[in-house]
């Protein structure tokens, strides 16, 4: 097992790329949920449709869309930008429709008592709206996250180098390719296991009141 | 005398018979899904109760295992299960080996939904059904069920379409299901865009009517 540094090196960048493309999905995601809520702007329709095949086409083909659909148009893109965009792609169409849940969720009273208190439309957002929202998406938002690291894996079938296919690329040296994605799989387990303890330390932290 | 590339064609355009081609595979999608959907349904039903029933032994025993489903990349279990068995002595075929993936899956996910649904029924009614002289079972079946499935048929329709979508992931095994086949027309016609959208309209059809069903359904229980 002396290839076990190179799979915690491609365990690394697999984070990276799942955490790089959930801050995106989350900007996005939040542009998405808001601008569906709001109803104006006339791209209302934009948002609905980048939601719904987000949602309702698997995260291979959209990833296979951004390798090889872009080619098409002479836009090649190097795996790691594959990835991360279908990531992003994804990532931002489930959010969104976590956030509108999430702004659903709070009543209007809320901004309208914050509003009555002499604060401006943007303080209300800032200090009364979005914490509510943010605690009820946060759980939502862990198991995207999760999500996000689980569809990184995809990214052995575009030749992205991070951990499946790291291991893909190892066992096809050694034909051990059993015992390769075994290791790789216990990797993906504390992987995701870390992620899921570290949400519960912040939401401790955050949530304390 | 023709030219080699006059008799030779390598590359053929889009053509409608290839629309069928892609239609059939789509078939083999959704019946991949459904056969690991409902056997992984009831699955997951079973040790559903079994963690709701169990004080720890069950949480103990079952948990870390479903939760290894559901923190290991679908594509890695694919690939670790199909190459198991040939050490074993074993060979299948990459149909089996989806199912039975896919099925185990399901059920794991399904297993916290059911776990969620039967506890979703506030413990004062069921004792009041067994006060009332039913039984263990006629509880489960006439209390807890009828409550606990409005309570989590949107997570159950979620698990649900996300296996549909997941099923694309059997292609790595070599099963021609939809995103197989067109990845198979785009070696041959060379029109990545064109295929993976038609593939991509093909996937929109079999899950969003489901979603918009559950939906649906969801509202109208709620109101």
């Amino acid at each position: 097992m002396r290839s076990l540094p190179d799979l915690i090196d491609a365990g690394f960048k697999t984070l990276e790329v799942a955490v790089e493309a959930m801050i995106l999905g989350v900007i996005i995601g939040l542009c998405l949920a808001l601008i569906r809520l709001s109803g104006r702007f006339g791209i209302t329709w934009i948002a609905t449709i980048w939601v719904e095949l987000a949602r309702n086409t698997p995260a291979l083909l959209q990833l296979f869309f951004f390798g090889f659909g872009l080619g098409a148009f002479g836009i090649n893109l190097s795996p790691y930008w594959i990835v991360l965009c279908a990531l992003t792609f994804n990532n931002a169409g489930y959010l969104a429709e976590n956030f509108r849940g999430g702004f659903r969720a709070v009543p209007d009273t809320q901004m309208k008592a914050a509003r009555s208190l002499g604060m401006t439309a943007t303080q209300a957002y800032l200090r009364i709206v979005i914490p509510q929202v943010l605690r009820i998406v946060y759980h939502p938002m862990t198991n995207q996250m999760v999500w996000s690291v689980l569809m990184s894996s995809l990214g052995m079938l575009v030749g992205f180098h991070e951990l499946s296919g790291e291991t893909q690329f190892l066992a096809s040296k050694t034909f051990r390719i059993f015992e390769y994605f075994a290791v790789t799989a216990i990797i993906y387990y504390v992987i995701v296991k870390l992620i899921l303890a570290a949400s519960r330390l912040i939401s401790w932290r955050l949530f304390r009141y | 005398m023709l030219s080699v590339a006059q008799s030779v064609q390598v590359f053929t355009g889009f053509q409608v018979s290839d629309l069928w081609y892609m239609a059939e595979a789509a078939g083999r999608t959704l019946l991949i899904s459904i056969v690991s959907i409902s056997i992984g349904t009831l699955l997951g039903c079973v040790f559903g109760w079994l963690l709701s029933i169990s004080r720890w032994w069950g949480v103990a025993t079952l948990g870390p295992i479903l939760d290894a489903f559901r923190s290991i990349p679908l594509i890695i279990q694919l690939i670790l299960f199909f190459n198991f068995f040939p050490i074993i002595g074993f060979p299948l075929d990459p149909f089996a080996a989806g199912t039975i993936v896919l099925t185990f899956y399901t059920a794991a996910l399904v297993a916290n939904v059911a776990r969620a649904g039967i506890e979703a029924v506030p413990l004062p009614m069921r004792r009041a059904a067994r006060s009332l002289g039913m039984t263990y079972w006629q509880d489960l079946r006439y209390v807890v069920w009828p409550i606990g499935l409005r309570a989590v048929l949107p997570a159950w329709a979620g698990v649900a379409l996300g296996v549909l979508k997941d099923s694309a992931l059997v292609s790595v095994l070599g099963y021609v299901e939809l995103l197989r086949a067109s990845q198979i027309l785009i070696t041959r016609t060379q029109e990545p865009f064109l295929v993976l959208a038609i593939s991509g309209a093909f996937y929109f059809l079999l899950s969003f009517p489901i979603s918009r069903a559950t939906a649906r359904l969801e509202s109208r229980w709620q109101s």
